[in-house]
């Protein structure tokens, strides 16, 4: 009986270490050698780490991560959030609103990046076409490093809105309703409900949405790589793409593991600061 | 309210629209200006071409494989997982316990790079198993089913001990038809993640008749020319399960959260 239970927890363990624990084993490995495409690699020590620090793509990319992190993530929270207030009314039509806010969601990135690519087309692009028809200018979307920027933002924020929603509007129906009914038989308005009543008693779920969207946001590679027509546009490449080319494109494989090693460590620093925070106020309560 | 709600549901639900009214339309009308919802010869004809091509099928014929191999092996190693330590002791438990914690941190972008070259080591490059095996790791859902199984009173597991069943009849014939409701989240989690999953498949495989959906729809703009109407036609066409799906377990998927 003692015995037993390892055999229950092997089937996953093996999995787990062949495909997680050796690779990350491979990476640090891989990260003081000067490993390229020949498989042959030579010890360097701490060099590679010490040429990131100097390497102006890395700089440039973790600023490009940082800013679309800083604009992306309070959007995408906020309309979350107003998504779900609007969608958890008792209306016949509910089933509409649901669908359309979290139907982006369930979309792969290559059709969203489809959709957007076409939307932005200049002149037949639905957007531009809409903004000459109200007599303003067309705007070239993808064609400087500053709005193809904005256009990523805007494109994630379509997508990605529906994953806060969904997590508010679960939350948003543990509120009991006598609360609601109690408050507005003392003359409480719907606004006076909503700033006293519902946003207090969300917070645990503004803040869980708010660091799985940093984290997510952090870890862009997709539609960032896929919108600037597979990295064409240098100027918004994330710090996960940079580790993509330098691993896939460049050959370095000792080089972009020495990358990824620096950017999971500022990922587990932000994910260990949470769980921090979170333990302390579960411990406070 | 109800203004505001409907307004953002019509901007949201537009670029889907759009999309489906280009695929509608003859390719010679698609790139005209000033644009136009409505043209005539409107027609599937671009869905057609999508299906006579037969490839955008294969590739969501290997979405589907690779989606269903991952959940089942998902949710029968990790419920196994996740029984074996909320139920029993052995040595090295909180070892494996403090692994998974590690873990559900490790962010998959940053294993990319060695686990290609791990991949190719064991020369399973642009084969079905790159793309299964390495997505079946996923701590966080060990995590999750060893909370529920934590949940459930000792007591009912005692008693069939005491009749005689061994730990897997317990686990297979009690625990997991207790669990359905924890298991049928895991499922639709692994299965969403897996069906959308980008960038591991973009690097694991190159040879055409084994990419995924996502993965092969970025080949389709260069190869289809400019006929956009087909490829929005082929956009939509693997887009859309997942949106059925939805609409079908709506309900299911918004209770599956809040547990």
């Amino acid at each position: 009986m003692k015995r037993s239970g390892f055999w229950f927890v092997a089937p996953f363990l093996v999995l787990y270490v062949a495909f997680l624990v050796v690779p990350m084993a491979i990476g640090l490995g891989a990260s003081v050698t000067d490993e390229g495409i020949t498989g042959h690699a030579a010890f360097v020590g701490a060099a590679n780490y010490g040429e990131l620090f100097q390497d102006p793509v890395v700089w440039s990319s973790l600023w490009h991560t940082l800013i679309f992190t800083v604009t992306s993530t309070p959007v995408i929270v906020l309309v979350g959030l107003v998504m779900a207030l609007l969608a958890d009314r008792a209306v016949p039509e509910r089933w509409l609103y649901r669908l359309a806010f979290f139907a982006p969601y369930l979309l792969p990135v290559s059709v969203v990046v489809l959709i957007w690519n076409w939307l932005y087309q200049p002149g037949f692009g639905l957007i531009n076409d809409l903004l000459t028809r109200l007599g303003l200018g067309e705007v070239g979307w993808l064609s400087t490093d500053g709005m193809a920027m904005t256009s990523i933002v805007i494109t994630t924020v379509w997508w990605t809105a529906g994953f806060g929603f969904l997590l508010y509007l679960a939350a948003l129906q543990e509120i009991p309703h006598q609360l609601y009914e109690a408050s507005a038989l003392d003359g409480a308005t719907p606004f006076q409900q909503l700033r006293r009543i519902t946003l207090p008693l969300l917070s645990r779920t503004h803040q869980l949405v708010i660091v799985l969207q940093i984290l997510a946001s952090l870890k862009v590679f997709d539609q960032v790589y896929l919108l600037s027509g597979q990295g064409g546009i240098p100027g918004v490449r994330s710090i996960v793409q940079y580790i993509y080319e330098s691993g896939f494109t460049r050959f370095r494989v000792g080089y972009a593991s020495a990358i990824s090693y620096v950017f999971f460590a500022l990922i587990a620093v932000i994910a260990l600061v949470h769980f921090r925070l979170t333990a302390a106020r579960g411990s406070k309560r | 309210m109800r203004v505001v709600a409907a307004v953002l549901a019509v901007i949201w639900l537009a670029p889907l629209a759009w999309a489906l009214d280009t695929a509608l339309k003859p390719e010679s009308e698609t790139t005209r200006i000033p644009v136009s919802w409505f043209v005539s010869g409107m027609s599937l004809d671009a869905f057609g071409r999508v299906f006579a091509d037969g490839q955008v099928l294969a590739w969501l014929g290997n979405s589907l494989l690779v989606g269903v191999a991952v959940t089942v092996l998902t949710v029968a190693v990790t419920s196994l997982a996740a029984y074996g330590l909320s139920r029993t002791r052995f040595r090295g438990r909180s070892l494996v316990l403090a692994l998974l914690v590690a873990g559900i941190m490790v962010p998959p972008q940053v294993l990319i790079v060695p686990l290609f070259a791990e991949i190719v080591g064991l020369g399973l490059a642009d084969t079905y198993w790159a793309l299964v095996l390495p997505q079946v790791v996923l701590p966080a859902m060990v995590y999750v089913l060893k909370r529920f199984f934590d949940g459930v009173p000792r007591e009912l597991e005692e008693a069939a001990v005491i009749d005689g069943a061994g730990r897997l009849r317990v686990y297979w014939s009690l625990m997991l038809p207790l669990a359905r409701p924890a298991l049928a989240a895991v499922a639709i989690f692994t299965f969403v993640t897996t069906w959308n999953n980008f960038l591991w498949p973009f690097v694991a495989v190159s040879d055409p008749h084994l990419m995924t959906f996502p993965v092969g729809l970025t080949t389709v703009q260069s190869s289809y020319g400019v006929r956009y109407a087909q490829v929005l036609a082929a956009a939509l066409l693997g887009g859309l399960p997942l949106v059925a799906l939805f609409l079908a377990f709506q309900r299911q998927l918004v209770t599956a959260i809040k547990g």
